[in-house]
């Protein structure tokens, strides 16, 4: 099909989500695109920038009610789907990571099996040659010692060694859109770069979509095309450069992070009233 | 204020052995804020907690106001320096209301009841005096934060140790708790040891700042250093530019 | 606000009353959503009651014997038939009921304090102290619980007494084993890192911060283990060792019906039924308790 790549991968329309009967939206009206790109979507703790994460995976809770008028996968809406064909979709065309990849693996298993077990899924590869495929993978996303990592246990490697890990199973598997939560904030600073540019080398190579979630402003304007800013369930700004900040919150996030190239004796706080009164108009 | 000699921290024997903090050495001046910045698993936490009287385990010499302090502490010695921790959801007992909480460095050191200091100390880090009725799960994490700084000031000790204060928080809530603890340093006179791995708090905070890689300190940092972006190790430099992406 | 955050005098150390009421209130709160555990509940307070209020509710006298009544069958007039003494059973099991309660609580409050003491201690000091004791506990724990009870029951003689001696002597190492668990846990915690760092002495570190924390598994583990208790307490009036006769101790019931049993059935079966149904609630309830004190365990 010609249009296939104009579609968006993801496009969602007025998604709500609540927890329990009564409760306040912990996700309201959000409203955007994902083509092949990378958007971030940024918010501190409670403004929903996860929940909308997982309500796009349909990773949340029985108790969350998701509504939305369009919430559509390459062009087929996800609400409609059963929990079977949402796990045939996870780990095949939908991917997430998060912040401790040590968690999203199996802890009995061994790095090389996982790998393996994925190439098996995917390229319908058998024995020796999906663990050498795994092999293969760990150099690709540069782990300098393949041998010695695919026999080692999740506990036994460090954060960024597992992001890397994660990055090489969704490498096989080549998902049309990745959501990663908050990727990198488990791991070191000089990790971090390192993670991301895998990150970015993975969705260039596969033509994926990319949602990343972070609560730093900074590194999402960074990495990302577009950022979407979330304050308490809404998405209040787009943007494509912090320059372009209108929004007071976004505006205050920005003022408020310490830059040591602009020293000032006092940091901003975040003057809530105003947000509150903008939001409300 | 604060002298450290060839301190030294190492963990078990033989082929466990671990030698996290390698001889160091560094003075803090009255009234000064030092940071020590440096990845996870550099032994700035165990440096942070050995200053602290936490760890067993250091050797080496500390003196605090010229004085110098062992592994056990006595009362005196334990008001020199007070630590305020990373998790504010760990750092405040769960069954114990804010009240309790801050009453009890003073009841512990059997200096009085506590009780009447309580709401004063809630008023210095910005929060209201019924806070007192509450318990940890009630508040934010950076409402417990300030209860925790509050906590150990409440003993007007001269040097507050900071390990992480605020990286568990938003960075919205962390310039709020920034500011408090500039402003408590002002109003006290306070000397601050602040431990992070983010360059950019270090930055803010610090008068001086110590590069710690691998259990020794690589490289010296001044505020202008840090404003010109200017570094002395590779180290630093590698630390400076993943900082700043 | 502004004049609360003025008002230094606003402060004070909260009663004992309040600090009670506060806390069950949101316990209860919480149990209307458990509609199990609520009747686990409601059967052991139905219990309590009918031990409290034995006298009124029972009709006849638990011990007076009726021979000419001997053995009928549950009527009207016999709720739950007569025993070969013609003593009313279901008089004997209301009273019955004080036993057993007495032996639950009895059981509960000797062991409790003294399995979280050695718990604690353990897992805080460390070291030789722990070692000590642990292996201590292991010992006693080696035995099975039931033998260890009826050697203590045949040296002491048997009695209503020496059951409650006999069974806590071997109830303890559990609670012991979980508060250490806890306090292992708990005193790396950074609020007791920064209570040792204003001074406070290792007693009260021990009793005013670790201990609390264990206090709720210690409660649910006691609470499910009051099923075994009078489990135990039962077999142990069955052999002959507990109550004994003219009590109406529901073990020794079943002991004496069990001569009767294919023909007289009511005389060991409602006693059963009564074991059953305490034993029962007792592990519900310990079950709910244990959703509602512990997060680890809760529910999603």
């Amino acid at each position: 099909m010609p249009d296939r790549d104009m579609q968006p991968v993801l496009s969602v329309r007025n998604l709500n989500v609540r927890f329990g009967r009564n409760a306040i939206a912990a996700v309201s009206e959000a409203s955007f695109d994902v083509g092949r790109e990378r958007i971030g979507i940024v918010g501190e703790s409670g403004s929903g920038k996860s929940t909308t994460g997982r309500a796009i995976m349909r990773l949340l809770p029985a108790k969350a009610s998701i509504t939305a008028e369009r919430l559509d996968f390459n062009g087929e809406p996800l609400l409609a789907k059963s929990e079977k064909e949402m796990g045939r979709l996870r780990g095949k065309d939908l991917a997430l990571i998060m912040q401790d990849p040590r968690y999203s693996l199996n802890p009995v298993l061994t790095i090389g099996k996982q790998i393996a077990e994925s190439a098996k899924l995917h390229l319908g590869l058998k024995g020796r040659d999906a663990l050498t495929h795994a092999r293969h993978m760990l150099e690709r996303v540069r782990i300098k010692d393949p041998e010695r990592v695919l026999k080692l246990y999740p506990h036994q490697i460090s954060g960024g060694m597992g992001q890397r890990v994660m990055i090489a199973m969704m490498l096989i598997a080549k998902p049309k859109l990745v959501i990663a939560d908050e990727p990198t904030s488990a791991l070191d600073v000089s990790v971090r770069k390192d993670v991301l540019m895998l990150l970015d080398e993975l969705v260039r190579e596969n033509n994926s979509g990319l949602i990343l979630i972070s609560h730093d402003i900074r590194m999402v304007a960074a990495f990302c095309e577009r950022i979407l800013v979330m304050y308490s369930g809404r998405i209040v700004e787009t943007l494509t450069s912090l320059d372009d900040a209108r929004h007071p919150y976004t505006r205050g996030l920005i003022a408020a992070m310490p830059d040591p190239r602009h020293p000032v004796s006092r940091l901003k706080v975040l003057d809530r009233a105003s947000i509150e009164a903008e939001i409300a108009r | 204020m604060i002298k450290v000699e060839n301190l030294d921290v190492v963990y078990g024997v033989n082929e466990t052995r671990n030698h996290v903090v390698r001889s160091v050495s560094f003075e803090v001046g009255h009234g000064e804020t030092l940071g020590i910045v440096g990845e996870s698993g550099c032994g700035k936490s165990t440096l942070l907690r050995s200053l602290a009287g936490l760890e067993g385990g250091w050797t080496g010499s500390v003196h605090f106001n010229g004085k110098p302090v062992g592994k056990a502490r006595n009362r005196e010695e334990l008001k020199l320096a007070q630590m305020v921790f990373q998790d504010p959801y760990g750092s405040l007992h769960p069954r114990h209301r804010i009240g309790t909480a801050l009453a009890e460095p003073i009841r512990a050191m059997g200096t009085g009841d506590g009780w009447s200091q309580v709401s004063k100390a809630l008023q210095q880090v910005g929060l209201p005096a019924h806070f007192a009725s509450r318990f940890p799960h009630e508040l934010s994490g950076g409402q417990r934060q300030r209860v925790a700084i509050a906590r150990a000031l409440i003993l007007s000790p001269p040097i507050l140790l900071l390990d992480e204060p605020t990286s568990a928080l938003d960075v919205s809530i962390q310039a709020e708790v920034l500011n408090l603890l500039a402003d408590q340093r002002e109003e006290r006179n306070l000397t601050y040891v602040l431990v992070s791995h983010d360059l950019s708090v270090i930055a803010h905070m610090c008068d001086r700042v110590l590069v710690m890689q691998n259990g020794i300190f690589v490289d010296e940092l001044t505020k202008a250093d840090l404003r010109a972006g200017t570094t002395h190790a590779d180290y630093s430099r590698e630390l400076f530019e993943a900082s700043f992406l | 606000m502004t004049d609360t955050l003025h008002d230094t005098s606003a402060v004070q150390q909260p009663g004992l009353a309040q600090r009670v009421l506060s806390g069950s209130g949101r316990v209860i709160r919480k149990l209307g959503d458990e509609p199990l555990g609520m009747a686990g509940f409601i059967i052991l307070a139905l219990l309590i009651l009918v031990a409290i209020f034995a006298p009124v509710i029972a009709p006849y006298d638990p011990v007076r014997q009726v021979l000419s009544d001997a053995l009928q069958p549950p009527s009207l007039a016999h709720l739950a038939g007569t025993d070969e003494f013609g003593r009313d059973i279901f008089s004997r099991l209301v009273y019955g009921t004080r036993i057993t309660i007495q032996t639950v609580l009895s059981v509960s409050v000797i062991v409790g304090p003294i399995g979280l003491i050695i718990g604690v201690v353990a897992g805080f000091f460390g070291g030789r102290t722990d070692a000590f004791l642990m292996r201590a506990t292991d010992i006693v724990l080696s035995f099975p619980s039931l033998i260890l009870a009826l050697a203590f029951a045949a040296a002491l003689g048997a009695g209503l007494g020496t059951a409650i001696i006999a069974i806590s002597l071997t109830a303890w190492p559990p609670i012991a084993r979980l508060a250490r668990a806890e306090a292992l846990v708990v005193r790396n915690a950074d609020y007791v890192a920064a209570a040792r760092l204003y001074g406070a002495s290792p007693l009260r570190i021990l009793f005013f911060y670790i201990a609390p924390m264990c206090i709720p598994s210690v409660i649910v583990r006691l609470t499910l283990n009051m099923a075994g208790i009078i489990l135990t307490a039962a077999s142990l009036g069955f052999l002959g060792l507990g109550a004994q006769p003219p009590l109406p101790e529901w073990g020794a019931m079943i002991s004496s019906g069990r001569k009767f049993m294919l023909d007289y059935w009511w005389v060991a079966v409602m006693p059963g039924i009564a074991i059953l149904l305490t034993s029962l609630a007792f592990n519900i309830a310990g079950d709910t308790l244990r959703d509602l004190l512990d997060p680890r365990h809760a529910r999603s």
